[in-house]
């Protein structure tokens, strides 16, 4: 089941007067259950691609099916109940709410769900203790490091089962052996739960433990393989 | 679909992390209802013993007293005389009583006790003007005044400052040295608006105070006449008619001013309570202004908020709040912010009502009303003030206010 559809999409930006585009036309498709990685140069429109996947942008044109549903038209609304069900995030600075419990911030796409607060607080401890984190729950982020943190990042981007996980330059604060482990988690999940994992990276070593490459150069996709040789943590 | 008190919790959370400074901002709301509370619990407090003073006083009576700048510009002094007084009620109709009086203050003593005090000296018909009653003992009486006796009728005060619970009637206390036997004992009257206590006085005959007290040289002369009305509505009358008389009996020429003046107990009332309500309505716009200034100031405190929090919004809207979500936020902590101002401010409003009524004597009116008003309009300025911030925050682009430094 194809579950993400770019076709041609592209996207400019204005510069002044100057339009410039820095998407030349992509096209991609995801099946369900498939570990993307997306690489290239900084530059290379990765992480544009990515934040138009993730619903948080729009593309000037093209068109993008997301769970079989055309994206194009929606109100920014509507895309966030899409962003809230069907994506998970996980950014490379973590993004969690400071001064907020670890908890707290895996709760939030739960929130505004409209979940109850027990049924909250339930989701979120098994999702926490799914990270490894179960004695972690009630520190705040500066009370973490960044292994951890990004752990309560993941199991935010997790919690609410949405099919699609994506996470730009999750390991980019990491030292290598706590992306190793963040990684890791990141199969796990692939693996265990199924879930669609597109992941932007600019090292081969956090791209080697996805299923299929995608290199992207100068707004455009260069190549788009299968990985021979899967890293496992 | 997220619920308001799932919003209102975050909103709460959010100002907690920042007490100080949700404190301070909040402190204009705070003094903008108080002066509130206070300014309509004075206002209404003053008026209120004003209402008070007409009804105890028996508003329907007027005054006549000399107008010593009249007199001193013609370089004769008149005075009012008892004749006056006699004539007025001889040849005004619509009169209940008259009143000629003696104003005079002096030194009462007793045993060794002294005690300052004002002495009035009148006919029985002070009783009447003044809704005066006598407690135990008697009042003064027509024969009394005829013969000029040396008796006294006290106040309360008086009683209590020099007997000490001893029954005073039938003692003998020295009013300027000269010895008068106490009859009896006035009925309290308690404090007038103006703080006065009104049972600290002596009523000794007419005739008692011209002989004993003042000794002035011009024959008949008095202080005041209290002239009391059949009714309200023939107050009006009797005064202008008593002008007419006096200027006749004056022989004031026309052209020239009056050597006397006839005051209208309500008209002088009713000039206070025009003071008042000016006070009220001064204290009342400052009070507004300083609500509108605190809602300036938690629009401010808004903005800054919420260009601090831009992550913290790009954060939300990541992960699934939409805009109705960011802005419900941020306009639930603003009004938060101002409803807890509004609850402070009518507390510190009560003392505040308490504290500057002990300068007017009138004990402060806090009524339902003007404080579920005070309350309503800070959550208005809230509402008011807190939507332009809330509203710049709903429509933050989720990518710029992730990138946000």
């Amino acid at each position: 089941m194809t579950l993400v559809e770019l076709k041609d999409i592209r996207k400019s930006f204005s510069m002044g007067r100057e339009e410039v585009e820095i998407l030349h036309g992509i096209s991609l498709s995801v099946e369900k259950g498939e570990f993307v990685a997306m690489m290239g140069p900084s530059g290379s429109g990765k992480s544009t691609t990515m934040n138009i996947l993730g619903c948080l942008d729009k593309p000037t044109s093209g068109t993008y099916f997301l769970n079989g549903q055309n994206i194009n038209d929606l109100e920014s609304d509507e895309l966030a109940v899409i962003r809230n069900r069907t994506i998970g995030f996980v950014f490379q600075g973590f993004n969690l709410l400071q001064k907020t419990s670890a908890l707290e911030n895996v709760e939030l796409p739960l929130l505004y769900a409209g979940m109850q607060k027990k049924e909250r607080r339930e989701r979120a401890k098994e999702a926490l203790i799914q990270m490894g984190l179960e004695d972690r729950l009630y520190h705040e982020p500066t009370q973490l490091s960044g292994g951890q943190q990004q752990r309560v990042a993941i199991a935010r981007g997790i919690v609410n089962r949405a099919p699609i996980l994506m996470a730009d330059e999750p390991t980019g604060n990491l030292d290598s052996k706590t992306s190793d482990e963040i990684m890791g988690l990141f199969k796990k999940i692939n693996e265990k739960e199924g879930t669609t994992i597109l992941l932007v990276t600019h090292e081969p070593d956090v791209a080697a433990y996805a299923k299929r490459i995608v290199h992207f150069k100068d707004g455009m996709i260069t190549s788009d393989e299968p990985n021979r040789m899967v890293k496992s943590a | 679909m997220i619920s308001m008190t799932e919003i209102s919790r975050t909103a709460v959370r959010a100002l907690r992390r920042n007490k100080t400074r949700s404190m301070l901002t909040a402190l204009g709301i705070i003094i903008g209802v108080a002066a509130v509370i206070a300014a309509f619990a004075v206002g209404q407090g003053a008026n209120k013993s004003i209402d008070e003073q007409i009804a105890s006083f028996g508003s329907n009576f007027i005054m006549v007293f000399p107008d010593r700048s009249a007199s001193s510009a013609s370089g004769t002094v008149r005075y009012i005389t008892y004749d006056d007084a006699l004539a007025v009620e001889r040849e005004v109709s619509g009169i209940e009583a008259v009143a000629p009086m003696i104003n005079t203050s002096a030194q009462l003593v007793y045993g060794n006790t002294n005690w300052s005090t004002s002495v009035i000296g009148s006919t029985p018909a002070y009783s009447l003007v003044q809704d005066r009653e006598v407690e135990y003992g008697r009042n003064i009486n027509d024969s009394d005044v005829r013969q000029g006796a040396k008796i006294a009728v006290i106040g309360k005060t008086i009683a209590d400052k020099m007997f000490f619970g001893e029954d005073p009637v039938g003692r003998s206390i020295r009013i300027k040295k000269v010895p008068f036997t106490i009859i009896g004992v006035f009925r309290t009257k308690g404090q007038n608006t103006m703080g006065q206590d009104q049972d600290d006085l002596v009523l000794v005959p007419l005739t008692a105070a011209q002989r004993r007290l003042v000794r002035w040289n011009t024959p008949g002369r008095i202080s005041t006449i209290y002239v009391k009305g059949v009714s309200m509505n023939a107050l009006q009358y009797i005064q202008n008619e008593t002008e007419v008389l006096m200027r006749e009996r004056h022989r004031i020429r026309p052209g020239e001013p009056d050597d006397f003046s006839v005051r209208n107990i309500s008209q002088m009332l009713e000039a206070r309570r025009k003071t008042t309500a000016i006070m009220s309505m001064l204290l009342g716009s400052i009070a507004v202004i300083s609500l509108v200034v605190g809602g300036i100031g938690i629009m401010n405190i808004m903005l800054v908020s919420v260009t601090e929090r831009t992550r913290e919004i790009g954060i939300r809207m990541a992960v699934g709040a939409k805009s109705r979500d960011i802005r419900f936020q941020f306009l639930i902590e603003a009004v938060v912010l101002s409803m807890v101002g509004g609850t402070l401010g009518i507390i510190l409003g009560v003392f505040a009502g308490h504290a500057l009524a002990s300068f007017t004597a009138a004990p402060p009116i806090f009524s339902a009303g003007s404080i579920i008003l005070a309350f309503v309009f800070s959550a208005l300025v809230g509402i008011g003030f807190g939507y332009y911030p809330a509203w710049k925050a709903s429509l933050l682009d989720p990518i710029d206010a992730l990138k946000y430094e």
